[in-house]
């Protein structure tokens, strides 16, 4: 039996107050399992991103609650909630979110540092990062300079480097051309995802849906479908 | 720049080992100085209003200073004068009994007088020149000049007057010693060369001389004792000795409190206060204008950066920190540059302007550090605000 790596109950989101409020979740439940590749796919506005930012801790749910592991984030105030997202959740922002005046390394660093880590030994291990993601050689140059399938590498290689339990993915292959997002989700799945690890993806990309290991349809701020697909 | 950052966030060196920077602080100085522009358009709001407070604030200090120099180079311990008198320049004679009387006082080691006055020199050529003459107690000659050329006793020689080589010096045709000119119709004769720490305000050359002959060459009024210069036996006396010439219905001060008297004048009494402290307020209000917009201008550019590490587990306290770092850190290196400037602009002009009257004090470098570490204090403040108020959920939306 796999262990349940994040599970949401009930969750409801709205935005905006009396005329202009709308209903992003609808008492949605969800439970990802460590090892596996969930993806979340929908048309946009169907409520995708605010799932994934309730999940990880960005955005608190109107109702309903988050577990991850053992524990119930959306009870932690906001400096332990920064601190589990620090520890357990890895991000990679559909914008990639890189610094152009730090180098490709010190990007990678950012989490470790943020954690305290020494600053040369965080860069230093930041390089050993950009090696699994096959950018070895490109440690010292901005990250402005890399092409977009290799920002998206340099953005794994940062959510990577915290060794975090939960990989959180928003759009990965919205900036990037066809083959390339296919080689970034070949890739993510074969070295990065592990039994000790869960992959929360969402996506409107179809022609990377043979990554995932289960496909959740959302329409219209529910959960509407489950799509179990076999092991690659 | 990097010894700099380390001893800026105190984790440099120790003892010779090398101790890592902080990490976020380290993160926050390569997101600043790497933004070349940004970073140089903050230093220079910075600059620009420190040199504008240091210059107006040094000027106003040379004035100050120069204002007093003959309490600077008298160098008496303590002044009696009478209480009317408002600057050192600006004397009221008072009748000889009171320094017969101020010698009769309990804790007085020794007093003499002292003759502080202008008058009308005319020079070999023919042309007039107004020149301050101060009169030396003929018997001690306390708060003589130290001589450059000459000898101190040939102020007793007939006629003779020591010429202050400052500023003004050649306005006197540069004199030397056997130089000759008249003083309200009196022969005077430069029997030495002086030096010393202060010139004064006015823009006139200055002579010593001895009181009787001072007293005699100038045309005075009833009573000719400019001040009583007095040497207490003791710093516990001082308090006493202004006691008892109170009493005496005149006015004892140390040397400070006489520079402060002249500098209260100045500052309270002729307009240059408040035209410095509008100065102030002004270069203070451009300084903020510039560097505050700007570094809230580079926050703004920057957000997207903060909330991307917001939304990756960077605590509020750790982008505060960042951001007074950043603050502080253009800050204190704008004014350190500022300074710099000030120092450098004031000695050009002090090359070609021997009169110039700009000073640095400790007071200038602590006015414009307070104001710097304000604009750095509002500047970081509106940036803090917007940065707390980012929702990681906007940068994860895109």
């Amino acid at each position: 039996m796999p262990r349940v790596a994040i599970q949401a109950k009930g969750l409801v989101k709205w935005f905006g107050e009396g005329e202009a409020k709308t209903t992003a979740l609808k008492e949605v439940d969800l439970e990802a399992y460590f090892g596996e590749m969930v993806y979340i796919v929908g048309p946009s506005g169907s409520g995708k991103t605010t799932l994934l930012s309730v999940l990880s801790g960005i955005l608190k749910p109107d109702a309903g609650s988050v577990q991850v592991e053992d524990i119930a984030i959306w009870t932690l105030d906001a400096d332990r909630l920064a601190e589990f997202r620090l520890n357990k959740i890895g991000f990679v922002f559909q914008d990639f979110h890189l610094f152009p005046r730090l180098t490709t390394a010190e990007n990678v660093a950012i989490p470790l540092i943020l954690k305290k880590k020494e600053w040369d030994a965080s860069v230093r291990e930041a390089e050993g990062y950009l090696e699994i993601v096959g950018l070895k050689g490109r440690a010292e140059i901005p990250p402005v300079k890399l092409s977009g399938g290799e920002q998206q590498r340099v953005a794994i290689a940062r959510a990577m480097v915290s060794q975090p339990d939960i990989l959180i993915m928003d759009e990965p292959t919205a900036s990037l051309d066809g083959d390339t997002g296919n080689a970034i989700l070949s890739f993510v799945r074969k070295n990065i995802l592990n039994e000790n690890r869960c992959i929360v993806v969402v996506t409107h990309d179809s022609r990377i849906y043979e990554f995932a290991t289960r496909i959740l349809q959302m329409e219209d701020g529910r959960l509407t479908r489950t799509t179990e697909k076999s092991a690659q | 720049m990097h010894n700099l950052l380390q001893i800026l966030t105190g984790t440099g060196s120790a003892a010779g080992k090398e101790m890592p920077v902080k990490g976020t602080l380290k993160l926050a100085y390569k997101l600043l100085v790497n933004d070349t522009a940004k970073f140089s358009a903050l230093l220079l709001g910075i600059i620009f209003a420190v040199f504008l407070m240091m210059f107006v604030t040094s000027m106003f200090v040379g004035v100050l200073n120069h204002a007093s120099a003959t309490v600077i180079n008298i160098g008496s311990t303590i002044w009696i004068m009478d209480p009317a008198v408002q600057t050192v320049s600006n004397t009221v004679g008072m009748p000889d009994y009171v320094l017969d009387a101020v010698r009769s006082m309990q804790g007085v080691k020794y007093a003499v007088p002292l003759y502080s006055g202008g008058g009308l020199a005319k020079l070999s050529d023919g042309t007039y020149q107004s020149v301050s003459i101060i009169g030396l107690d003929d018997t001690s000659l306390l708060g003589r000049p130290e001589l450059v050329e000459g000898k101190i006793e040939d102020i007793y020689a007939e006629s003779g007057f020591i010429a202050v080589r400052d500023a003004e010096f050649s306005k006197l045709e540069d004199p030397h010693i056997g130089s000759e000119f008249e003083l309200n119709d009196n022969r005077g004769v430069i029997v030495g060369i002086a030096k010393v720490a202060t010139s004064g305000l006015y823009g006139t050359p200055t002579l010593y001389t001895t009181y009787e002959r001072a007293v005699q060459y100038l045309p005075n009024p009833r009573y000719t004792i400019s001040y009583v210069l007095v040497e207490p036996k003791s710093a516990a006396d001082v308090q006493r000795i202004k006691q008892q010439v109170e009493a005496l219905g005149y006015l004892a001060l140390t040397k400070e409190e006489f520079m402060q008297r002249t500098a209260d004048f100045f500052v309270y009494k002729t307009g240059g206060g408040t035209n410095m402290l509008i100065m102030v307020i002004i270069s203070f209000m451009v300084g903020l204008s510039i560097s505050g917009q700007t570094f809230y201008t580079f926050i703004l550019e920057n957000l997207e950066r903060f909330g991307a590490l917001k939304a990756i587990g960077a605590k509020s306290r750790d982008l505060v920190g960042m951001i007074l770092f950043q603050a502080t850190f253009t800050s204190f290196i704008g004014y350190g540059l500022g300074v710099g400037l000030s120092v450098l602009l004031i000695w050009l002009a002090k090359l070609r302007l021997p009169s110039y009257a700009a000073m640095l004090s400790f007071g200038n470098l602590a006015i414009g550090l307070a104001m710097v570490s304000i604009i750095a204090g509002i500047s970081s403040y509106a940036g803090i605000r917007r940065v707390l108020r980012i929702d990681p959920f906007e940068i994860f939306r895109g």
